[in-house]
């Protein structure tokens, strides 16, 4: 099946039921996207479908045929969000980053402290308390971008 | 994952068309949509179904219109598409609150409004809604279209009267002309399912008002003799009392029935209160 993955076009051969969230580790060999709890509560396999968050764990692979799928590694190590994170302790043990950086990384430029809390409300992080990650998002808003 | 995938067929339509007559043809099929419930059962190993059937690309399903005062939601619109609808939040404004408050935004943006209703859960968000605003359910097969009152849907715990061979197609909601008002109570704001929610439509010209409840019951509860209680100019403790004859929630994992009768009277008691 084609889509487009990262910016590139690539043909995966996976089952159609498989889950995004199995194909984009197992077959393509991203281990950015990490498995939480498997049921949609936790946020930690976030990547993008056309720019819009969902939780990898709960997409069927026969769902992205088409489409552009973005994981933490189409943002190449050098988004402002990466940076902000590493630099103000929005990341600790790491589990939940991935997921958290590309649930922020559609809320623009300079979103609220709401806009922020609502948009992270899917991802949950046991470390931090979510205040560094609130501020590591502030930090990285203004130069926020996607590259799909 | 406990679930394994190898042995599932799943069976891909490129129109409703194509959707109904593979549900003829090569039934039973479980209808997919957004998966955010059916991913988690198989995730948990405990997804009976081996054949399904794709419904995610069929973009006739997805719009919102208004017509002779009638508003139609498509049943594939996810509850983003429920939010940012203007129609919606001019005419329905206690369905965006019930949208925004499930799950989280990436739940959000996958789940439809059409698989909250066919997952038939006593703790949907968006089915008291439907409830109290005397909902139509548009069903299709490949015989034809037919509209069934969103009140007789259920016939029981996950339990509806949808034949096999039909797929929900859209939501209609009638002109409302009370105020409307929706409230959930869970764990926290996001990520968590309800313990008690409740949908509620002010009186008004001379119509009752409406009220529905969520997760005190086998399915979502219209209560009547509540509505009606209320309607005579009853107090509130009196249509509290009636409310509790009319709901039956349970212990689960969630909450208790104790709780849950506690917190159900508290939000009549609420809503009763805060009418203009």
């Amino acid at each position: 099946m084609q889509f487009t993955l990262n910016g590139k076009r690539v043909r995966v051969d996976a089952h159609p039921m498989a889950r995004l969230l199995d194909v984009l580790r197992e077959s393509c060999g991203l281990t950015g996207t990490k498995e939480g709890c498997g049921e949609g509560e936790c946020g930690a396999c976030t990547v993008l479908i056309d720019r819009v968050p969902v939780n990898a764990c709960l997409v069927p692979f026969a769902q992205v045929a088409k489409s552009h799928v973005t994981t933490i590694e189409g943002l190449r190590g050098r988004h402002p969000l990466q940076r902000a994170f590493a630099e103000l302790g929005g990341a600790q043990c790491g589990i939940c980053t991935p997921g958290m950086i590309l649930a922020a990384v559609v809320l623009g430029p300079r979103p609220s402290t709401n806009a922020i809390k609502t948009g992270l409300a899917g991802n949950i992080c046991r470390c931090t308390g979510y205040s560094a990650i609130y501020r590591s998002v502030q930090r990285a808003g203004a130069h926020a971008r996607v590259r799909r | 994952m406990l679930g394994s995938v190898a042995d599932r067929q799943l069976f891909e339509p490129r129109t409703l068309r194509d959707a109904l007559r593979m549900l003829d043809q090569e039934g039973p099929l479980v209808p997919m949509a957004g998966c955010t419930d059916l991913y988690v059962s198989l995730n948990f190993g405990t997804l009976t179904g081996t054949r399904f059937l794709n419904l995610w690309g069929l973009d006739e399903l997805r719009s919102i219109a208004v017509a002779d005062g009638l508003l139609s939601i498509g049943a594939l619109c996810t509850y983003t598409d429920i939010m940012r609808s203007r129609a919606v939040r001019v005419r329905l404004p206690m369905l965006a609150a019930a949208a925004r408050e499930v799950g989280g935004p990436q739940v959000q943006n996958r789940g439809t409004l059409g698989g909250n209703v066919a997952n038939a859960s006593p703790a949907g968000d968006t089915l008291p809604v439907l409830a109290a605003a005397d909902a139509v359910i548009v069903a299709a097969s490949s015989a034809g279209t037919r509209r069934i009152p969103f009140v007789e849907f259920y016939t029981g715990y996950r339990q509806t009267l949808l034949a096999a061979n039909e797929l929900i197609v859209a939501v209609e909601i009638p002109r409302i002309r009370g105020r409307q008002w929706f409230r959930k109570v869970g764990t926290r704001a996001a990520q968590a399912i309800s313990k008690v929610v409740m949908a509620a439509i002010d009186d008004s010209g001379g119509d009752p008002p409406r009220i529905a409840v969520g997760s005190v019951g086998p399915t979502v509860l219209r209560v009547p003799s509540t509505e009606a209680a209320l309607a005579a100019g009853a107090g509130i403790e009196e249509a509290q009392r009636t409310l509790l004859e009319e709901i039956a929630p349970i212990d689960d994992v969630r909450s208790t029935a104790e709780y849950r009768r506690r917190v159900a009277v508290n939000l009549l008691a609420t809503f009763w209160k805060s009418r203009r």
